[in-house]
């Protein structure tokens, strides 16, 4: 297991992002969707920018993601949050595109590869639970 | 076809003193760098009758704003009919190339149009990146995306766009270091640049990372500068000191969601969609342009706009960037002259228009461009911040 760091500096909470912000306490993975064209999007905004409906709001997505972009960081960012961490972008297996920025955890970074299936896993702080995404178990 | 109908030209640049803890605030900077533009065309303060900053009074500490729009109003005493500073708007320069439309549709003659840092003395004390994180209690915007999982910097954001240009078009890390060792070695003829000193690759490779693929020398410098660029009316330009600069075309457009990470192919930036739509504005095309100035706060950013510019087919920007002696002054498509912002200091953008323009009315002394050049790209900006312009000198 990963040990989570010391200190995140952590999101504020607004009437958009609540849903995602919160999801983890009962371990769902909640993104914006479009009642009316179906799609899902990311980040939360008050209408589908595809197809302009207001009928959107948070479902439950499957937590399953692949890794489209990494970053190993090396640098001393912030006091209690100690290098080195991967940093990726991995795109939901709900919908091609839909992507989160995430910490990549309980996996060596050597191991880290563009495509990996990965999955979510949630950090709680106060009032947020992270949806990090760890290796799917073979 | 040419960009506001040919009314907005390029009368006057100027620089304040450039360099690493000057211990001047960026607002005594500002209105240096005003002050030298103004002069440059041939102007006073007094005809300057506009005024566009990047990227006004925003949050942000460090130095990032060294100067607001109000700032060097109030200095100078500028008496405006027309005045902007903007943050969601086409990189550094989007609202230069609004000052432009201005002065096209007779709300302003002469803008004064410029950008102030002073990062290196504000973070000097604090570090940078206690500037960057340091004064936040809850990360909120775009950021609140990122800084949750320590993604604090666009060194995180924009490695991993070039990690996965890497993954799918096998770009590597010696062709980025191409890059920072061309910089270095153009600025080397630049006496206002921060690094001089030789580069090789394996000082390159060597360096200590910073966020893969991103080493220490990935990364730009920052710097205390500030440049300030005279935006002028056609028509108002006979009997200045300068012959003006046409603004050929230029590129504002934003075909997608502002995202650092949502952009439907991720091997692309906002780069290419202003690239699409300054090549639409001209007949011009890529294999008219004499040479480039491109943003690079990254080294990967430099290979964005030579990606999205067209001047490398998709995906082979890191091959193109092979064959260095081809982007010195003496080469046949010399690239960032001054250093960029690798190895000049982080003008944050302003500095690309600055070179372009001095290399085109040749006044470049030892880095002058050794053939005679009268078309150049700048691509200002880089993830989904992008604004550029083709520069041209008439006769």
């Amino acid at each position: 297991m990963t040990s989570p760091p010391a200190f995140r500096l952590l999101p504020e909470v607004t009437p958009e992002t609540e849903a995602f912000w919160t999801g983890g306490e009962t371990g769902e993975l909640r993104i914006y969707r479009c009642r009316s064209c179906r799609h899902w999007f990311h980040p939360p905004t008050p209408a589908c920018f595809r197809c302009r409906s207001r009928e959107v709001g948070p479902e439950v997505a499957s937590g399953r993601a692949t890794v489209a972009a990494y970053t190993v960081n090396q640098h001393p960012w912030f006091d209690g949050f100690p290098p080195p961490y991967v940093v990726a972008i991995v795109e939901l297996d709900d919908e091609p595109g839909v992507r989160l920025t995430t910490n990549l955890v309980d996996c060596a970074i050597e191991d880290v590869v563009v495509g990996m299936p990965v999955e979510v896993v949630f950090e709680h702080r106060d009032d947020v639970w992270l949806p990090l995404f760890r290796p799917v178990a073979a | 076809m040419t960009f506001v109908e040919n009314r907005a030209v390029i009368s006057g640049v100027g620089q304040s003193a450039i360099g690493r803890k000057l211990g001047r605030s960026g607002w005594d900077l500002g209105v240096e760098a005003a002050l030298n533009a103004i002069a440059d065309a041939g102007l006073t303060p007094d005809d300057i009758d506009g005024v566009a900053s990047y990227p006004g009074p925003v949050g942000a500490e460090g130095g990032f704003v060294g100067a607001t729009t109000h700032d060097i109003r109030n200095a100078l005493g500028l008496k405006s009919s027309w005045y902007t500073s903007g943050v969601e708007t086409a990189g550094q320069i989007g609202t230069l190339l609004d000052a432009c439309a201005m002065v096209a549709s007779g709300r302003a003659t002469h803008v004064l149009a410029f950008r102030s840092v002073w990062e290196s003395t504000a973070q000097a004390a604090m570090g940078r990146a206690k500037a960057i994180t340091g004064h936040m209690t809850r990360a909120s915007g775009h950021t609140a995306w990122r800084l949750p999982f320590g993604a604090a910097s666009a060194a995180n954001w924009i490695g991993m766009y070039a990690q996965r240009y890497m993954h799918e078009h096998g770009l590597t890390r010696e062709q980025m270091g191409n890059v920072a060792i061309n910089a270095r070695r153009n600025a080397a003829l630049n006496p206002n640049a921060i690094f001089t000193a030789p580069m090789t690759m394996e000082d390159y490779l060597g360096a200590r990372m910073i966020s893969w693929p991103f080493g220490l020398f990935d990364c730009d410098i920052p710097a205390d500068g500030a440049t300030a660029i005279i935006i002028s009316r056609r028509e108002a330009t006979a009997g200045l000191r300068r012959p003006p600069l046409t603004i050929e075309s230029a590129g504002s457009a934003m075909y997608e969601r502002h995202s650092w990470d949502q952009r439907n192919d991720l091997t692309t930036m906002a780069a290419h969609d202003v690239a699409r739509a300054m090549w639409a504005g001209t007949s011009l095309t890529a294999a008219d342009v004499d040479f480039a100035t491109l943003y690079d706060g990254f080294t990967y950013l430099t290979l964005q706009w030579i990606d999205a510019f067209g001047f490398a087919e998709h995906g082979k920007a890191g091959v193109f960037m092979e064959d260095l002696d081809r982007f010195s002054k003496d080469g046949d498509f010399p690239i960032n002259t001054h250093g960029g912002q690798l190895s000049g200091g982080r003008l944050h953008g302003y500095g690309f228009v600055h070179e372009a323009c001095v290399q085109l009315w040749g006044d470049a002394g030892e880095r002058q461009i050794t053939k005679d050049v009268e078309v150049a790209a700048v691509g200002v900006g880089g993830g989904p911040e992008a604004g550029c312009m083709l520069l041209r000198r008439e006769g």
